[in-house]
């Protein structure tokens, strides 16, 4: 905790995001009860950008969904600034989703019948303050393929629609769980230098679960996670970015 | 427009072979609701205007004849408002250019203010001056089918002297609407005419001067019209009363009544299975979009869209659907309606057009069908409002498969692999199975319940025509006549062969049971006009004892055996207990049978006879017409040939108009089952089918395993099909049989054969169709799309 601390003192002196407060989440099969979070206290920071790392299992997917507003923790306490969290109901959730969160999921869940522009519009129908579909693609370097579907877009570009899609209500929060997952380094690199192109200029609040140890470089912060708990919680003094990256 | 209404759209363009296969089951539903329930309002709001309006009476009787100065007594009845007395008699025509014999019903019209009740309406010309003895006006129809204008004449055979009558103009009558002849079944407006002549005239004709023959009530608003049937009939008791009747058994009015009925029937039967068919293959398709857009659906509730707006998105698409099936059967429905309304001109005669549908029944048709569509959808649309957010993130589960009981039998039957992942497809959903089943069974069912019809008719006029009534024509006379009249009647020129027949009218009761008809009284050997049972053997009346129609001693509650007061209506209106010997089966009204011998005995009187059938040599027909028009004994010359051809036609007619529209309908709904079935199946097996395509099956072997399973269902649905066929069949014979006419119950091997044939040959098309998209399948591109 104290360490915590001071990493937020060294990097940001930046209020407190997201604060977790003995997290738990307990998955009921039926035949056995599987304990995904085990007690999760948290920070994240205004503007940081964390990395979450571990082993599958480890339950970084539960608590993103968590934090993300989701799913709803099993007991202990959520706070998004002053709101909390883990006290709304459903349709409050949803409100919070979408005036807050921005997603980035592995397999970029693009709606296949809408064109890139339009699978950014989506979003931007809802929000309270988007920019415009196609400021948020120039943003991600997709300016040229505003009308391609995403069965026309190579999975790199399909994952870059996808974090305008995330960015375009210009959120507070982006939470990307293996944004890179199903991409090769080349594009990988692509997506994350998009991702921390958007943690630099709107200073959003970036939460990205990872495999891949290299990518923990350019964070803040890496917060690895062992059987439902955090074991260990890094500040990176010297960032390196993306695009010198390798892996 | 929103980034979720464009997919909406696109997605429904996506789909549009299966939309549209919906929507044809839809459109079906909305067109026959539209058409019943929209004809049927149409036809009742004018009729009760029209019956308002021209004040069509509340009760009717006829008497033999009794004095005018009954009205007061009449009047006086508690609850009765008015009263008309009136003569109407028949008499035969001989209208120029037309060789036949043609009858004509005169009514009188009252002096005075002219008519209160049953009121004519005026078309064309005018009234005849009341105190003319020579001029008739006539109804529309025989107008219009003869082609007489104002003006022309006609000769008529009125109390033994011939006239010529001059036609002053062409009226319609709400007693009329339906205008059948005495002894026909069916309306021929060219051999039957009602004329309406002015009182003195029509009693100076009839010998009813100082008297009538019909009386009609207007009751007033809370009236009784049992009791004042029983008034009216103890004062007309003694002059000859044949019973008095409510509206409801007024000929031309139960007709109408009758052909309502039909339209209601169709609408509470047919529009429901359409709708659940389409709510089902609404549900099918959508339950399978919803599970394959999973992610899709996390995805939009993680950006924030509610879960309202989720399900609506799903509900949307099956409201798209809806609309396309309700504007096709608005569409067809309006085009229909129209070949109705014609078919109905016909037969119905209304002053005013009415065939027009109403706005409401556009509407609440158009308004069901969404509904039905919407409830289709609204299962699945709520399951993809609770999907929670997170776990629509994950690809789904793969299927249960579990070993089941059937799995030993699968596998003791050691049946391929390819035959094994039929079968389970099967066991996985037994649900859907179940209902593709029943939807598939449904179409069958609608084929059988329909092309009965066919053979039931064929059985009507075979036994109508050529086992029971085999006489050429029926001869009517004015009075019953000794039966050696018969003598005469063969000597008219062309009559081979005569047999006569006495018509009793009586009222039958049993308790508190009781029924006014007509009683036949017949000689045991007569061979032209017979009495049947069910299995067509001819039933000889009984010496002693009556015969019923089946309808009539259920309707009376009497088996054989039982006996049954017999209210005699004419001559010394006796009672009698008579025994019912036996039952008869009998296509149109409700008849009697007794022995002319025994009646004779029964009546102390000596055999007479009311009409006679004969034989007539073809040849000689004109002579014979022309020998009826001069012969005032004569009230009508009915030619059953005639009638035969003219009723073969219009049910031949009506047979190929029903059977084609209930073929489209049945390869609607197969074609609409199996095509969504087998693409829903591809759809779910994509993947799997593809890995059997890459380990080296062909495409016949694939092919056979998505098939396989549609088909089986197809095969598994037809004896189900039949039986609920036979149901709905049963159920449509019952609920279209009146007093008036039955439809017997024929259910040959050919009709379950033909339904089979047109649901497979349906079933088999709409499965290759499918099969089309196996043999085009990408492997690449199904094995990298994830699910
Ligand atoms: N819906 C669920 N029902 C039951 N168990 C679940 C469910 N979702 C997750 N789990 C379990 O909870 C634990 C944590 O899962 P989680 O998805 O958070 O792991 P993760 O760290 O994201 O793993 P990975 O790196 O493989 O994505 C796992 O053991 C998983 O099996
Ligand atoms: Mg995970």
């Amino acid at each position: 905790m104290a360490m915590n601390r001071s990493a937020m003192k060294a990097s940001h002196a930046a209020e407190t995001v997201f604060r977790t407060d003995g997290v738990t989440k307990v998955y009921d099969t039926g035949e056995v009860q599987v304990h995904a979070l085990a007690g999760v206290d948290l920070q994240l920071y205004a503007g940081e950008l964390a990395v979450l790392l571990g082993p599958s299992g480890s339950g970084k997917s539960t608590l993103l969904n968590i934090l993300g507003g989701l799913d709803h923790a099993s007991s202990g306490k959520v706070w998004f600034r002053e709101l909390e969290l883990s006290s709304l109901n459903d349709r409050a959730l949803t409100r919070y989703r979408r005036d807050h969160v921005g997603f980035v999921f592995q397999f970029y869940n693009l709606v296949p019948s809408l064109s890139a522009k339009e699978n950014v519009a989506l979003v931007t129908d809802i929000a309270r303050d988007p920019m415009r579909p196609e400021e948020a693609l120039e943003l991600v370097g997709l300016a040229h393929r505003l009308d391609h579907f995403p069965a026309e877009l190579s999975g790199g570009e399909q994952q870059r629609v996808a974090i305008a899609r995330a960015i375009a209500k210009r959120p507070e929060i982006l939470l990307c769980d293996e944004p890179t997952g199903a991409l090769d380094s080349k594009t990988g690199i692509q997506v994350l230098e998009a991702i921390n192109e958007i943690n630099l200029r709107f200073g959003t609040t970036t939460a990205v679960i990872t495999h891949n140890a290299a990518i923990r470089k350019m964070a803040h912060r890496v917060i690895r996670f062992q059987d439902g708990r955090i074991s260990d919680v890094a500040i990176n003094e010297t960032r390196v970015p993306p695009s010198d990256i390798e892996w | 427009m929103r980034a979720l209404d464009k997919k909406l759209l696109r997605d429904f363009a996506r789909l549009w072979v299966q939309a549209l296969s919906i929507a044809l089951v839809l459109g079906s539903g909305v067109a026959i609701l539209l058409i019943s329930f929209g004809m049927y309002g149409a036809l009742e709001n004018t009729r009760e205007a029209y019956y308002e309006r021209n004040r069509f009476a509340d009760v009717f009787a006829g008497v033999k004849r009794a004095p005018r100065s009954l009205e007061r007594d009449i009047v006086a009845i508690d609850g009765v408002w008015a009263v008309e007395l009136r003569t109407v008699a028949e008499a035969i025509l001989d209208l120029p250019f037309r060789p036949e014999a043609s009858v004509g019903r005169f009514v009188s019209i009252p002096a005075g203010d002219g008519a209160r009740l049953n009121v004519p309406l005026l078309r064309s010309g005018q009234f005849p001056d009341p105190q003319s003895s020579n001029e008739v006006l006539v109804n529309e129809p025989f107008a219009l089918a003869n082609g007489f204008e104002t003006g022309d004449t006609i000769r008529a055979n009125l109390n033994g002297r011939r006239r010529e009558l001059t036609i002053t103009g062409t009226a319609l009558s709400p007693e009329y609407i339906y205008t059948i002849g005495p002894g026909q079944l069916l309306p021929d407006n060219e051999t039957f005419g009602i004329l309406w002549m002015p009182q003195p005239a029509v009693e100076a004709a009839f010998d009813t001067v100082g008297a009538f023959n019909d009386v009609s009530l207007k009751l007033t608003r809370n009236a009784k019209p049992e009791e004042i049937i029983e008034r009216l009939d103890d004062l007309l008791e003694p002059y000859g009363g044949l019973g008095a009747y409510e509206r409801s058994e007024q000929l031309s009015h139960s007709f109408i009544e009758a052909e309502l009925e039909q339209l209601r029937t169709m609408g509470y039967i047919l529009p429901p299975i359409f709708f659940a068919i389409a709510a089902f293959l609404v549900n099918m398709v959508v339950g399978r979009i919803v599970a394959l857009e999973r992610s899709q659906i996390g995805l939009l509730k993680a950006t924030g869209y509610s879960n309202m707006e989720v399900s609506l998105h799903y509900l949307y698409l099956a409201v798209l659907i809806a609309i396309v099936g309700v504007f096709l059967g608005w569409g067809f429905g309006a085009w229909a309606a129209r070949g109705l309304a014609q078919i109905y001109a016909q037969f119905f005669t209304f002053p005013y057009l009415l065939y027009r549908i109403p706005v409401t029944a556009y509407a609440t048709s158009g308004l069901l069908g969404i509904a039905a569509a919407a409830g289709g959808a609204i299962l699945n649309a709520m399951k993809a409002a609770k999907l929670p957010p997170a776990i629509a993130m994950a690809p789904p589960a793969p299927p249960n498969f579990r070993r089941s009981a059937l799995d030993g039998v699968l596998t003791t039957l050691r049946l391929s692999q390819p035959t094994m992942m039929v079968f389970r497809g099967i066991v996985r959903w037994p649900v859907r199975a179940f209902l593709t089943c029943l939807g598939l069974a449904l179409a069958v069912a609608v084929l059988v319940a329909s092309s009965f019809f066919g053979d039931s008719m064929d059985e009507i006029v075979d036994l109508a025509f050529y086992q029971s009534n085999r006489q050429h024509a029926v001869l009517a006379f004015s009075e019953n006549a000794p039966e050696t009249a018969l003598e005469d009647v063969e000597n008219l020129p062309g009559v081979l062969y005569a047999e006569g027949q006495l018509g009793l009218p009586a009222r039958l009761v049993n308790g508190h049971l009781e029924k006014r008809i007509g009683i036949d009284a017949r000689r045991p050997d007569a061979d032209l006009s017979r009495a049947l049972d069910d299995r067509g053997k001819v039933i000889v009346a009984p010496e002693e004892g009556i015969m019923l129609t089946e309808r009539l001693a259920s309707q009376l509650d009497v088996l054989p055996g039982d006996s049954v007061e017999v209210h005699f209506l004419t001559g010394l209106r006796e009672t009698h207990d008579l025994t019912v010997t036996g039952t008869v089966v009998q296509f149109f009204g409700l008849g009697a049978y007794i022995d002319a011998t025994f009646a004779a005995r029964l009546l102390r009187q000596s055999p007479r006879i009311s009409s006679a059938n004969v034989l007539i040599d073809a040849r000689a027909i004109d002579a014979l017409h022309a020998r009826a028009k001069e012969t005032p004994s004569l009230s009508g010359l009915i030619m059953f040939s005639k009638m035969r051809n003219a009723f073969r036609d219009i049910i031949s007619e009506n047979i190929l108009v029903t059977t084609t529209v209930y073929v489209v309908t049945a390869v609607l709904i197969t074609a609409g089952v199996t095509y969504n079935g087998a693409r829903i199946q591809l759809s779910e097996r994509a993947r799997e089918l593809a890995s059997l395509r890459i380990l080296g099956f062909t495409n016949a072997e694939v092919s056979y395993i998505l098939m396989g399973e549609t088909m089986l269902l197809v095969l598994l649905a037809q004896p189900f099909g039949w039986a609920l066929g036979a149901f709905l069949a049963w159920a449509m014979v019952t609920a279209f049989s009146s007093d008036l006419y039955s439809i017997p119950l024929v259910l040959n091997r050919d009709t379950f054969g033909f339904a089979s044939v047109v649901a497979l040959a349906a079933a088999i098309v709409s499965v290759l169709a499918v099969r089309r998209r196996i043999d085009t399948m990408n492997l690449v591109s199904v094995m990298k799309t994830r699910e």
